[in-house]
């Protein structure tokens, strides 16, 4: 599904990924744990395409091809999904307007019959339930005055209606209470499929016992410096990651499975 | 990878699509503005002698006044001795009789424009006054708006026919001597549309007039005349393209609303005039006066704007609110891209008990575009009661355009709620990366942002309006947003 390979990237001057290596199959859950400033958020926006970090050198590979290549919209048609950590607000744009404009774009891009209004109601209030959503949401405008939880769990509502091969949650955890966690825990785990990869992003180990991942990767200035199975992840927690720092450097491990 | 910025600054950055020009012979006098100029356009038209005067003295009140200089504009001087006053297609000359009679290079301007008349008109069912360059060349729907009393037909016309209405009306709403530009088109206005609905009716189609400029370096000067009798209701509708052209081209129009007791008037705009090339060349200068007078009690005036062209904007659509309980609304989106500069806003005066005015005013500024909010409410001393709600809201895209607001509340009674809202924010990029990462193109996401931030004042226009705007403001925003 995806394959990273020595990848560098920078922010402005400063270099913050510097030789990441990372593989992703089909069906697996991968977490991306790490401090603040670790390059988390940078990975993310380098795989979506976001022009504010430049890949230096390195490659990502996307089902066999050169990620790095397309546009952010191509990506995204090619179902590359990332969930935000700060979903933004658009006002005046209606929910439901920016989700069927979105599934129609991906539509024709595969060549499919873009979806009436109303088979395409009848496809996302399906989705809702899951997500626990009032039907009301729809007609609000993008974000605009929803709390921190339902803005979670609109990211998670257009995971499920854009069904992306890859998904990126960006700290999805960030901002939420135990109940609004468990929601959307849940509605990502009902989108656990054997097509479909997820790389989660978190700086605590508390999301991961609701979405338990198929390995565990320790990103520590710009490099994977540890992996592991779901049992790193606790190990971090007892440690914190000031257990990793201690670490030679150098003592990248093999990675990816 | 693309770089939003340029992505944005080629949408943005798209050419006038409406530029072209119709090869019609005109009929124009010489260049250049005197007394005599004045007297040859008032012959050409066969006009009563009270109108001749009535110019006559408007020119004189020109000559003692001075363009001008408070707005956030910017313009060389303009030669006003450099102007064609009048201009009228020949083929005008003996009058169609039906649209077989019209110019068909007439028509093909039209089509090009994606207005074909006939089925359009007929489609939507509205009549079109439409007007080329200075004439009327072609006038629907008359006779079944005449059954109910209506009369919609240019001003010249109506001139001819209803000359005791103009003379009972012109002006009164918008003096002469108001400003400089009043002054200058009451002295030479060549034409425009005039509307009178009678008391009692409500005028069964949305009436809509297509401007357009067209002869080289001349004026426009439209003046335009409305009337609602008591209990009467009225929606016009006003859109305009122009063809490519080099020269700065001044159009100072004057339009006139009268709403009598219990009346109401909804008068819309779709404004695309060309708006110079990317480095600001060229273009409209659009210097317009445009009030409505709520003259009845339960009155009510809205005026509805999308303004996406000329070179430079001036203009305040106003309402006077003299009939106690009267209504007077302010809808505006001005998009402002490349070098297009806008001062445009409102002036609400209340002055009747109770009265009630709205504004809501949408600024979009993009390339260099620089954009102003000028609004005055006034609420003098015996509006008891009176209240007003003003929202200006400003979009920016890009780093280098501007927009400002200059809000300016007049209250002498103590009775009176005014309350006024301002924002101003930016097509951000999390914005758009956001829309893009869910397989949005950088120009829908754009246009869906803009439309979004718009969405308040389009649902003031009429429906098939609304659509045309909205495609506008994307055509418009094309290669520009960033």
């Amino acid at each position: 599904m995806l394959i990273i390979k020595d990848l560098h990237a920078s922010v402005g001057d400063k270099p913050i990924l510097k030789g990441i290596n990372l593989e992703v199959k089909a069906g697996e859950v991968h977490a991306i744990m790490g401090p603040n400033g670790s390059g988390k958020s940078t990975l993310s926006n380098v795989l979506a395409g976001r022009e504010n970090a430049t890949v230096t050198s390195g490659s990502v590979l996307y089902q066999d091809r050169d990620l790095l290549a397309l546009d952010v919209e191509e990506r995204a048609r090619e179902g590359v999904f990332l969930a935000f950590q700060y979903p933004v607000e658009i006002p005046g744009v209606g929910n439901v307007y920016l989700l069927k404009a979105a599934l129609n774009a991906q539509r024709k891009h595969r060549g499919l019959p873009e979806l009436d209004a109303m088979d395409f109601l009848a496809l996302v209030k399906d989705k809702m339930k899951l997500m626990e959503m009032n039907e009301t949401m729809l007609y609000r405008s993008v974000n605009e005055g929803f709390s921190g939880g339902e803005k979670k769990r609109n990211e998670i509502l257009q995971m499920a209606v854009l069904e992306p091969r890859l998904a990126i949650l960006d700290e999805t955890d960030s901002g939420l209470d135990i109940d609004a966690l468990k929601i959307v825990a849940n509605g990502v785990n009902s989108l656990r499929a054997p097509d479909r990869s997820m790389i989660m992003v978190t700086h605590y180990q508390r999301l991961l016992d609701y979405i338990k991942p198929d390995y565990v990767h320790v990103l520590a200035e710009g490099r994977i410096v540890r992996s592991g199975g779901p049992e790193l992840a606790h190990e971090l927690e007892k440690h914190g990651y000031a257990w990793i720092g201690d670490e030679p450097a150098g003592a990248e491990v093999k990675h990816g499975s | 990878m693309t770089n939003t910025t340029s992505t944005l600054e080629e949408i943005i950055s798209q050419e006038y699509q409406h530029g072209f020009e119709t090869a019609v012979e005109a009929d124009a006098i010489p260049r250049g503005l005197s007394e005599e100029t004045v007297r040859v356009i008032s012959a050409k038209k066969n006009e009563p002698e009270f109108l001749l005067e009535w110019r006559l003295a408007a020119y004189r009140r020109w000559l003692e006044m001075t363009p001008p200089e408070w707005a956030s504009v910017h313009h060389p001087a303009i030669d006003y001795q450099d102007i064609i006053y009048y201009s009228a297609p020949k083929s005008q000359k003996d009058g169609p009789k039906s649209l077989d009679e019209v110019d068909p290079e007439l028509l093909k301007t039209y089509e090009k424009l994606g207005i074909p008349l006939h089925e359009r008109a007929i489609l939507a069912g509205v009549a079109v006054d439409a007007v080329f360059d200075s004439v009327s060349v072609a006038t629907t729907f008359k006779d079944k708006l005449a059954e109910k009393g209506i009369i919609f037909c240019s001003f010249s016309e109506a001139v001819q026919h209803h000359p005791e209405l103009v003379r009972q009306y012109l002006g009164s709403v918008v003096p002469v001597q108001d400003n400089f530009y009043a002054a200058l088109n009451s002295a030479v206005f060549s034409d425009g549309s005039f509307v009178y609905i009678p008391p009692g009716v409500r005028c069964p189609m949305e009436l809509s007039t297509y401007f357009r400029i067209n002869a080289k370096n001349t004026g426009q000067f439209e003046r335009t005349l409305i009337i609602a009798d008591r209990d009467a209701y009225v929606s016009y509708l006003e859109g305009c393209t122009a063809p490519m052209r080099d020269e700065n081209q001044l159009h100072a129009a004057v339009v006139e609303l009268v709403a009598l007791e219990n009346a109401q008037i909804k008068y819309s705009t779709v404004q695309n005039w060309y708006p110079g090339d990317k480095e600001g060349r060229g273009g409209i200068y659009n210097f317009v006066t445009k009030r409505g007078d709520c003259r009845g009690a339960h009155s009510k005036i809205s005026w509805t704007q999308v303004e996406t062209g000329s070179a430079i904007t001036w203009k305040y659509p106003s309402v006077i609110l003299r009939g106690d309980h009267s209504v007077g609304e302010f809808y505006s989106v001005a998009l402002t891209n490349h070098r297009q500069q806008a001062d445009t806003g409102t002036k609400m005066i209340h002055m009747g008990k109770n009265t009630r005015s709205t504004i809501i005013s949408k600024g979009i500024s993009a390339g260099h575009g620089h954009q102003a909010y000028r609004g005055l409410v006034r609420i003098a001393r015996a509006a008891t009661g009176a209240r007003n709600y003003t929202q200006c809201d400003s979009l920016l895209l890009g780093d280098k355009c501007a927009a400002h607001t200059f809000p300016y509340i007049e209250v002498k009674n103590a009775s009176a709620k005014v309350e006024h809202e301002a924002s101003t924010s930016r097509i951000g990029e999390d914005q758009l990366f956001f829309c893009r990462q869910r397989g949005l193109s950088a120009e829908d996401a754009v246009s869906m942002i803009v439309n979004g931030f718009c969405k308040e004042v389009f649902k003031e226009l009429p429906m098939e309006f609304a659509v045309e705007a909205q495609k506008l403001l994307g055509v418009s925003l094309e290669g520009s947003v960033g």
